[in-house]
């Protein structure tokens, strides 16, 4: 199936989880990182139970924050 | 590595967290990536701090993710965020680095400490063997063209 991970459009498996993309993507320190599909954000802990489907949008994006 | 900003978006970014001070002022930064390495940015976008302290800095990730999409569709890629420091120096505390996990970002900080003399780096921040090491980037400011 087709799907677009960070404005790219992909062909991935049938059946892919937000988890497994993750690690296909090789995204760096995932544990940080909070996933939004079709611009609805994940809740964390649902990544290896959300199964991607056909015409995804997929964003993982980083905390942005800091302080002095 | 080699970054630049324009003149006019660095001062955009000044008037903007002079005019939020003693809040942290935040936002996030577009550009293009070059062959040689560095990276060009421009345009810089300014975000709300949700949590309005002048301790502390969270861009909202609703205004994140429709940020970066509007880069996306005007051709740019995200490359990092920048913030002030209103009372402190132009560099990483140790709060930034815990929360700086992106080591593709580029991690600008503007500091307001000394009046009427902003000080504006760039930093890249990075896990090497579970320590977050930062090292500074080469920050060119360019006169508009």
């Amino acid at each position: 199936m087709k799907i677009t991970v960070a404005g790219e459009k992909k062909e991935v498996a049938d059946g892919l989880t937000v988890a497994a993309l993750i690690e296909q993507e090789k995204v760096e320190t995932p544990q940080y990182v909070t996933v939004s599909i079709n611009e609805e954000f994940l809740e964390s802990g649902t990544f290896e139970s959300t199964v991607l489907k056909e015409g995804d949008e997929v964003e993982f994006l980083y905390f942005m924050g800091g302080g002095r | 590595m080699k970054i630049t900003i324009k003149r006019s978006d660095f001062n955009s970014i000044y008037e903007h967290a002079i005019s939020v001070a003693p809040e942290e002022a935040c936002g996030l930064i577009a550009g293009t990536d070059n062959e040689d390495g560095s990276r060009d940015i421009q345009k810089v976008y300014i975000l709300t701090n949700i949590d309005h302290t002048n301790e502390h800095f969270t861009i909202d990730p609703k205004d994140q993710l429709k940020t970066i999409k509007e880069m996306r569709e005007n051709g740019l890629k995200p490359l990092g965020n920048w913030h002030s420091h209103p009372e402190s120096p132009s560099r990483p505390s140790e709060e930034d680095k815990r929360l700086a996990n992106d080591s593709k970002a580029s991690y600008l900080i503007l500091s307001l400490m000394e009046e009427g003399n902003p000080v504006l780096n760039a930093f890249h921040v990075e896990t090497i063997d579970g320590e977050k090491t930062v090292r500074k980037e080469e920050l060119i400011i360019k006169e508009d063209e």
